[in-house]
């Protein structure tokens, strides 16, 4: 009964909140905790635990958002999803009712104070990251950024966004570690995984490329060309995939730390944007 | 003998919704009476559909399968008008008889998914084509099984749509569409597995957690009654099982804190005939189980079609999680009887034997999945399931006691067993408030999708997943109707990419005699078939026939949309299909 008075209080100061766009809960440690708590029954799947990224979702622990900036928007944000991503709307993930206000603020509150704890990360230099990309680093044979660059790896114009500054620099150092999307079941509406693929077609042709898409009997490929191969599996002398990514390994004698943290800096500018 | 009044005319298209009363009664059958066709003079030795017919026989032995290709050749050339004869329980109990018909989820009570048409069969699977696709213009996962009764196909789609097909042309006869709540609380997508038919009506449980039988001629609706209230997270997904005059079902709702039931209602009223309540209350056995008030929320949902054994009337019905589903903190004790294949006496409700699978679970690892009849050559009666924790149990099903217990995939829980034989979960086992990883991941090795049993083969074969998952925990407060998980289990960055299985294993030995590995998982259940065929669906799309013997992809067809349904036989004058879900659309495939 207590509990169902506190509710009822609460949902009055929340309609309040509301209306200014303010989080009833801001700065309460406990309900951070809460928060932490909901965040991980709701959130982690994709934004990872301690909200630093996951599979898909972004890393929120950065203190600049790309779709959100104050509480309120994060607030619709969480209600309403984000339209053309896999950001759902509160509830209408099939699976109930989804969380009600006081929850969406107490993961508000949550995240905000994982912002605070997120060091602040010495940005590189973004525009030397860009003549990087597009120059010595060759970033843009094989990766494209709004709309300029290559087609054979992923496209980054919203890496920036979406995934941790460690993630990146990650994914530079040790490109086979872990492939793009894809890993997960949960990305599965994006299959593309970037495997590396060799084949041997029945006329004796070798074709080395990246898997676009496959399943267990055809599978697309594209190869360093950008020629975009359509094969039935049953049709190939050989077949043979790898999980070793076509990207190279940039270690720091090819790419020092300082020139990766331009690039990284160059990628937050665009993608965060 | 009452095939007589079924009334044949060639070429004649079937118009069941101009069918009357007369026509229908004329083509009832009698409990038990086997349908059988006039054979003409010289083909005595046919046995078409035949009552002699043993359960496990294939239908056309070699020796007679060209007469049989002649006679299922003369019996295409003319239709039976004999839809909506009355399913009685003599003719589900003797459903092996006329395999024709597919009149429960899972094809026959022993669950084995097991169609005895070999007009699809090895020789021929290659040339299968697609026969006919209905949209059913429902967005999101279809798991539906269709039934088929004597030319008529019923099945669901999301919402709680129900309908009835030609089961030739794919032509609708009726559309049923509930009403659903816009506040309910299913666990995973408005989903729904199928119907129970009885008599002259179709049972559907819903997602606002109601009982409901329709006409089967029209989908009119017959009587609706309330099981639970579906604001406290009560739902149904599964499809009913009819036995006897009683239409039983189990309830979903292990996410929200549920206390988990298993129904049985008068096919004829609606009225609740008994319950068995997965959580023992005060007083009941298996209550000391509990810590504290942990019973009143304790989940064990029964979300998946049961069997059933008329040789002794049981009912043999397997239980979900305990809740909160990954966190054990506050639910001390074994959490009875979650988890768990309990046999159930039909009539009353009044359980014989439980065997729980996996004790006090802390991973979500539902034991729904569907327990397999079997009963070997040498007079074994056993029970056996592919369970979600990764572990494959054979019971002997007249005691519940446990025979053996194999891995099928990849476990990292246990590496123990106890004085039963039962895998026991190691110290490592338990989420932890960082996370760490444990296989099988929530999902479990397999989950709802079907599997089957081939007793030409001899073999069990099952959808199969490796994947691993971070579980961590939190606490949560029960709030009613609420998502009440207690914690999160999400994939593991680290994780070797999933990997996904069509596994056969041999019950006898649990050796897993082939394997099929799919581009990813899938959740498509399998169906065997007499003509030496298992079928498969894929996340990627694809209908598959492949060799039972070898597990060697024959044929498949690309369908446009996941599977997460499981395939099931008919055959309509004559003529072999096989029916699934894919996408938004259900489909059939024949021989061109």
């Amino acid at each position: 009964m207590f509990r169902r008075w506190c509710i009822g209080i609460a949902g009055l100061v929340f309609m309040v909140a509301a209306a200014d766009g303010q989080n009833p809960l801001a700065g309460d440690a406990k309900a951070a905790k809460a928060g932490e708590y909901e965040f991980r029954i709701n959130c982690a799947l994709c934004h990872g635990l301690g909200a630093h990224g996951g599979g898909r979702g972004p890393d929120l622990t950065r203190a600049v958002k790309k779709h959100t900036h104050s509480d309120a928007d994060m607030f619709q944000v969480i209600s309403n999803g984000i339209p053309g991503t896999a950001m759902p709307a509160n509830g209408t993930n099939g699976q109930g009712v989804g969380m009600t206000d006081e929850e969406i603020w107490q993961i508000i509150t949550y995240i905000r104070s994982q912002e605070v704890k997120a060091p602040a990360q010495p940005l590189g230099n973004a525009s030397h990251g860009k003549e990087l990309f597009y120059g010595d680093a060759n970033c843009s044979m094989c990766h494209m950024v709004a709309g300029k660059g290559g087609r054979l790896g992923p496209e980054l114009t919203g890496v920036g966004g979406s995934r941790t500054r460690g993630a990146i620099i990650d994914s530079v150092r040790n490109p086979s570690r872990r492939l793009a999307w894809g890993l997960t079941e949960a990305t599965k509406e994006f299959p593309q995984e970037y495997e590396s693929v060799t084949v041997v077609t029945a006329d004796g042709k070798k074709i080395t490329g990246v898997t676009l898409n496959e399943d267990s009997f055809s599978v697309q490929i594209m190869d360093a060309g950008e020629h975009i191969h359509l094969l039935e599996k049953d049709k190939l002398q050989s077949f043979q995939k790898s999980r070793e990514s076509a990207m190279p390994k940039y270690d720091v004698e090819v790419l020092s730390d300082k020139e990766l943290e331009d690039i990284v800096a160059y990628l937050i500018s665009v993608g965060a944007k | 003998m009452r095939e007589q009044g079924c009334i044949r005319s060639a070429g004649m298209r079937l118009r069941p919704w101009k069918s009357g009363p007369l026509r229908a009664a004329s083509c009832a059958r009698e409990e038990g009476v086997a349908f059988r066709p006039r054979v003409p003079p010289g083909l005595k030795p046919l046995q078409f559909l035949s009552a002699q017919r043993g359960a496990e026989a294939p239908l056309f032995h070699g020796a007679v399968r060209l007469w049989a290709i002649l006679l299922v050749a003369l019996l295409a050339n003319s239709a039976f008008v004999c839809a909506h004869a009355q399913v009685t329980f003599g003719r589900l109990v003797n459903s092996a008889k006329e395999p024709q018909n597919w009149m429960t989820y899972s094809g026959d009570y022993s669950g084995k998914r097991y169609s005895g048409l070999d007009q699809i069969n090895l020789a021929n699977a290659r040339t299968m084509v697609a026969k006919w696709v209905y949209q059913t213009a429902a967005t999101g996962k279809l798991e539906t099984t269709p039934l088929v009764v004597d030319g008529i196909l019923y099945a669901t789609a999301q919402d709680d749509r129900a309908f009835a097909l030609d089961a030739r042309t794919g032509r609708p006869i009726w559309m049923y569409q509930r009403q659903v709540p816009g506040d309910i609380r299913p666990c995973c997508g408005h989903v729904n597995r199928g119907l129970a038919i009885l008599g002259d009506k179709v049972f559907l449980g819903t997602l606002d957690a109601h009982v409901v039988a329709l006409d089967a001629k029209t989908g009119a609706v017959v009587w609706d009654v309330v099981a639970a209230d579906y604001r406290f997270g009560y739902s149904f997904t599964v499809a009913a099982l009819a036995v006897k005059n009683l239409v039983v079902i189990g309830v979903s709702g292990g996410e929200y804190g549920v206390r988990g039931f298993i129904d049985a209602y008068d096919a004829d009223t609606g009225e609740r005939k008994w319950r068995f309540y997965t959580v023992p209350g005060p007083g009941e056995p298996g209550h000391e189980t509990w810590e504290g008030d942990s019973w009143k929320v304790g989940g064990a949902p029964a979300w998946n079609t049961g069997t059933y054994d008329a040789a002794t009337n049981q009912i043999f019905w397997p239980t979900g999680n305990p809740a909160p589903s990954n966190r054990g903190e506050g639910r001390a004790g074994d959490n009875l009887y979650s988890n768990s294949l309990l046999a159930l006496n039909a009539d009353t409700g009044k359980m014989n034997w439980y065997f729980q699978f996996t004790k006090h679970d802390e991973h979500d690892w539902d034991a729904t999945q569907v327990p397999i009849i079997i009963d070997t050559p040498g007079g074994k009666h056993l029970i056996a399931q592919a369970n979600r924790n990764g572990y494959f149990y054979v019971l002997d099903r007249t005691s519940g006691k446990l025979l053996s217990a194999t891995a099928y995939g990849k476990t990292t829980w246990s590496d123990a067993k106890d004085a039963e034989g039962r895998p026991v979960a190691n110290k490592n086992a338990s989420p932890t408030l960082e996370g760490h990883t444990v296989c099988p991941g929530a999902l479990g090795t397999t989950n709802f999708m079907a599997p089957t049993y081939d007793s030409q083969t001899g073999l069990f074969y099952v959808t199969a997943r490796d994947q691993c998952d971070i579980f961590s925990t939190a606490p949560q407060p029960y709030e009613a109707g609420h998502a009440f998980y207690g914690s999160a289990y999400f994939p593991s960055e680290e994780a070797e990419p999933y990997r996904g299985f069509l596994k056969a294993i041999d019950p006898a030995t649990g050796e897993i005699k082939w394997k099929f590995e799919h581009t990813s998982p899938t959740w498509s259940g399998v169906l065997s078939t007499a003509g030496g065929l298992v079928f498969s669906g894929d996340a990627e799309g694809n209908f598959i026939a492949f060799d039972a013997a070898s597990g060697k992809p024959l044929w498949h067809f690309q369908m446009g949309g996941a599977v997460y349904a499981a395939p099931m036989a008919f055959a309509v004058d004559g003529k072999e299909f096989v029916a699934i879900a894919a996408g938004s659309a259900v489909y059939a495939f024949g021989l061109p």
